[in-house]
């Protein structure tokens, strides 16, 4: 799988810091809008303390959990919709349900069912499944037929026909899924936290800066999801590219 | 092996009908006929993969079957040498190497599929059917593609690699039939 080119340039990242910082400096007032300069060294301060990083490990867990948890539930209820032309049907309306109703809508309802404290679980695996769910059911129903019907001839066994040409043509597919759904899980995530403020999450903290007008706050953690997503993003289709490899190995 | 009254119709048309045959067994076999008279849709009721309309089919079940398709039917992203293992797991890498060599494809074997031309990946196709283990092979139009002086070497090699062995061929060449040493079979 070849990565598109959305090579981001220092020399463009660095004219918008400049934009930033000269419009702060011009409203000079850091609750309307606070200075790049102000924020890095509100993120060093942060970094040196461990409730931030307890506060990162919190998070970070439960986005991530929800992430691969739908990525398997996705995954394997497409394998059954493609097997089954009634598992499709019946997953159709739940699947467009899922897509459609807001975020907030999924969060007030997960906070009267249960707790806040894995509500971001809930609402990345909410985020995720369709799209996982969607794609690889796509990539399943294009598998080339003719390969298919090869495999039939020359009686490959079945884990091998689902490893070796299944696999291979699913993938695009599904890696395709991965980079669309790993930025919303984490926008959804992260706002259903901010919603259902469960303590020690990145979201109350998000939260807490908005009532105390602590714009430096804001934007640092604001700063920390950008990286945060950006991070789990890549290595979770590193990840992906390399099982694409190894499975691919003929033996 | 007996083929009985087989008869098939796609979408009103009727592609083979009544069809009575005998093909014999350790031997090459070249069922001829121009092209659309279904003699693809014959090698497919026999490979199991479509239904016959009516009729039967005699002495095709629990028999290992190969193959070579019209299409090469080969995994892209896989090398000719992946293609083989893919369908005789466990195969002699050496031994694939050497047959590679012998089709003229030494030097491509470890090249994704996707990489070579259109006569490479049909001699990767025949040797992929060859290598693997049968009771009956089936060859449907298997030297299209290749120019003429090396369908004539690859010819040579389909007919040492099948001496004494079941094989149903399908094609229109009779030129490819004389070759083979195949019996003929109008259809």
């Amino acid at each position: 799988m070849k990565e598109g080119k959305h090579e981001i340039r220092i020399w463009s990242v660095l004219v918008w810091l400049l934009v930033w910082q000269l419009a702060s400096m011009r409203l000079d007032s850091d609750i309307l809008l606070v200075s790049p300069v102000r924020v890095v060294c509100r993120l060093g301060f942060l970094m040196g303390t461990a409730s931030f990083w307890k506060t990162i490990a919190f998070t970070l867990s439960r986005i991530a959990a929800g992430f691969f948890a739908a990525a398997a539930a996705g995954c394997a209820l497409a394998a059954a919709a493609s097997y089954f032309r009634k598992m499709q049907e019946l997953l159709a309306p739940v699947m467009l349900v899922v897509k459609s109703v807001p975020v907030a809508s999924f969060v007030i309802l997960a906070l009267i069912w249960f707790s806040s404290r894995n509500l971001s679980v809930l609402i990345s695996f909410l985020m995720v499944l369709p799209v996982i769910y969607t794609n690889v059911l796509g990539g399943i129903g294009g598998v080339n037929r003719e390969l298919l019907e090869m495999a039939q001839v020359f009686r490959i066994p079945r884990m091998r026909v689902v490893r070796y040409i299944y696999l291979p043509q699913i993938m695009p597919f599904f890696y395709s899924a991965c980079r669309v759904s790993l930025g919303l899980c984490w926008k959804a995530g992260v706002a259903a936290e901010v919603i259902g403020i469960p303590r020690g999450s990145v979201g109350e903290c998000l939260q807490q800066a908005k009532v105390y007008l602590d714009t430096p706050d804001l934007f640092a953690w604001t700063l920390v999801i950008v990286a945060l997503s950006l991070a789990f993003e890549q290595l979770v289709l590193f990840l992906v590219r390399k099982a694409a490899c190894l499975l691919g190995n003929v033996k | 092996m007996e083929i009985k009254n087989i008869t098939k119709t796609f979408g009103g048309k009727t592609v083979l009908k009544n069809l009575d045959m005998e093909i014999p067994e350790g031997r090459i076999t070249c069922i001829m006929a121009p092209s659309g008279a279904g003699k693809t849709t014959l090698l497919r009721i026999l490979m199991g993969l479509e239904d016959a309309d009516s009729g039967s089919v005699k002495g095709f079940s629990h028999k290992r079957f190969s193959a070579v398709f019209q299409e090469e039917r080969l995994c892209e992203q896989m090398s000719a040498e992946q293609n083989v293992l893919l369908v005789t797991p466990g195969l002699d890498v050496q031994t694939i190497g050497k047959e590679l060599e012998r089709l003229g494809l030494g030097a491509d074997g470890r090249q994704p599929v996707s990489e070579l031309s259109g006569g490479m990946r049909r001699r990767v196709s025949i040797l992929r059917a060859l290598l693997a283990p049968y009771d009956i092979l089936f060859l449907d139009e298997p030297f299209q593609g290749l120019d003429q002086e090396l369908k004539m070497q690859v010819m040579a090699y389909v007919r040492e690699k099948t001496a004494g062995k079941t094989v149903i061929v399908v094609t229109h060449d009779r030129q490819e039939a004389l070759a083979l040493g195949a019996g003929v079979i109008e259809l």
